[in-house]
């Protein structure tokens, strides 16, 4: 089998993305260990989340050098998960309220 | 995958057309729709797509769970926080277990790129180091649940907070952990084929019998990698939060 199918890049890359990696991680630690509350908390957990996440998927798992086909079946399905996650949001509210009212003072 | 000078939308038998106009003549070839990818590795992708669902499944359940419950959650900074001899740091051994994943991670890519350069030496050595690190966070993990069940966590209830917290972690971690280790056998698996020069030979593998080469280096690094991408959202959503 002569044809090209691996991924080969230069090492340079790998090494970036793996020190960015330990500077996120030191940075969604800090977000905890300095006590950060409320929205600034959620607000950095989830850009430190999904900036560590991005760089994975990209560059260690090599979607940012795939052809387009593979990537939109893998990247497009899990999209769906946010409807799941609307769906279960306004559910959970409701059972919330539910719970209030049936443990609660009953008003 | 050099993109002509031509009508780019119509490709020549063989030829590969770059960008979106790509993906759509890929998905309406009459062939094989992932090009440039070996079967392997796109029964790879697609069994992550899967445990995507699985993982986000339980993660919404978390969800769901930790914002319809009445009782206050426990907080995981106070609950998860370690102390050697002096006051107990928040949070210390999970922080510990991200960054040992994340080397691991790092050490993973380092195996698949030596593996494409046929360097069977490192390759092993790379893939056995990865293993280490993943039995090494395993082993922190157990320590956790040890830790965690002697404070009287249980699936069904914990003196710290809202009963729910239990069963969330001990099924989201120990399906992670689960994850985790498996990933280790695999790599125990690949790195003694390496070793031995399996790939160099394109032996037959003693249960697919199929022939194997170094493409399955990077496919088990993907493997690795999702473990460790799960964690990322673990440790966001579960951890941090």
């Amino acid at each position: 089998m002569a044809h090209v199918e691996g991924q080969q890049h230069p090492l340079g890359v790998y090494i970036k993305v793996w020190a960015w990696l330990f500077v996120l991680s030191t940075g969604s630690y800090m977000v905890d260990y300095f006590h950060v509350q409320s929205y600034a908390r959620w607000t950095l957990i989830i850009i430190f989340m999904l900036a560590k996440a991005g760089l994975i998927i990209s560059v260690f798992m090599h979607i940012k050098w795939e052809r387009m086909a593979l990537s939109f079946a893998i990247l497009i399905p899990p999209s769906l998960l946010l409807v799941f996650i609307a769906i279960m949001t306004i559910e959970s509210d409701y059972t919330f309220l539910t719970r209030g009212i049936f443990f609660g003072s009953g008003s | 995958m050099a993109p002509s000078e031509s009508d780019a939308s119509v490709a020549q038998p063989g030829e590969l057309v770059p960008g979106l106009a790509g993906a759509a003549a890929d998905w309406a070839s009459d062939q094989r729709t992932f090009k440039n990818v070996p079967w392997g590795k796109a029964m790879m992708w697609i069994f992550l797509l899967s445990d995507t669902f699985i993982f986000s499944s339980f993660l919404i359940g978390y969800m769901t769970v930790r914002l319809s419950t009445t009782v206050p959650w426990p907080n995981a900074s106070e609950v998860f926080a370690l102390s050697f001899g002096g006051d107990p740091i928040p949070l210390i051994l999970i922080a510990i277990m991200t960054f040992v994943l994340i080397t691991s991670s790092g050490t993973m890519v380092l195996a698949v790129n030596y593996g494409y350069r046929k360097d069977k030496a490192k390759t092993a050595i790379y893939l056995i180091i990865t293993a280490l690190l993943g039995a090494l966070f395993v082993g922190m993990q157990a320590f956790e649940w040890t830790k965690l069940i002697e404070e009287g966590v249980r699936p069904w209830g914990n003196p710290m907070g809202a009963a729910q917290f239990g069963s969330v972690f001990f099924m989201i971690t120990g399906f992670h952990g689960f994850h985790v280790s498996v990933g280790v056998l695999f790599l125990i698996l690949v790195a003694r084929k390496v070793w031995r020069g399996d790939y160099d030979t394109e032996k037959r593998g003693f249960f697919t019998s199929r022939k194997g080469n170094y493409e399955i280096v990077e496919t088990m690094g993907l493997y690795w990698h999702f473990v460790d991408l799960v964690w990322v959202f673990i440790f966001a959503f579960f951890y941090l939060w």
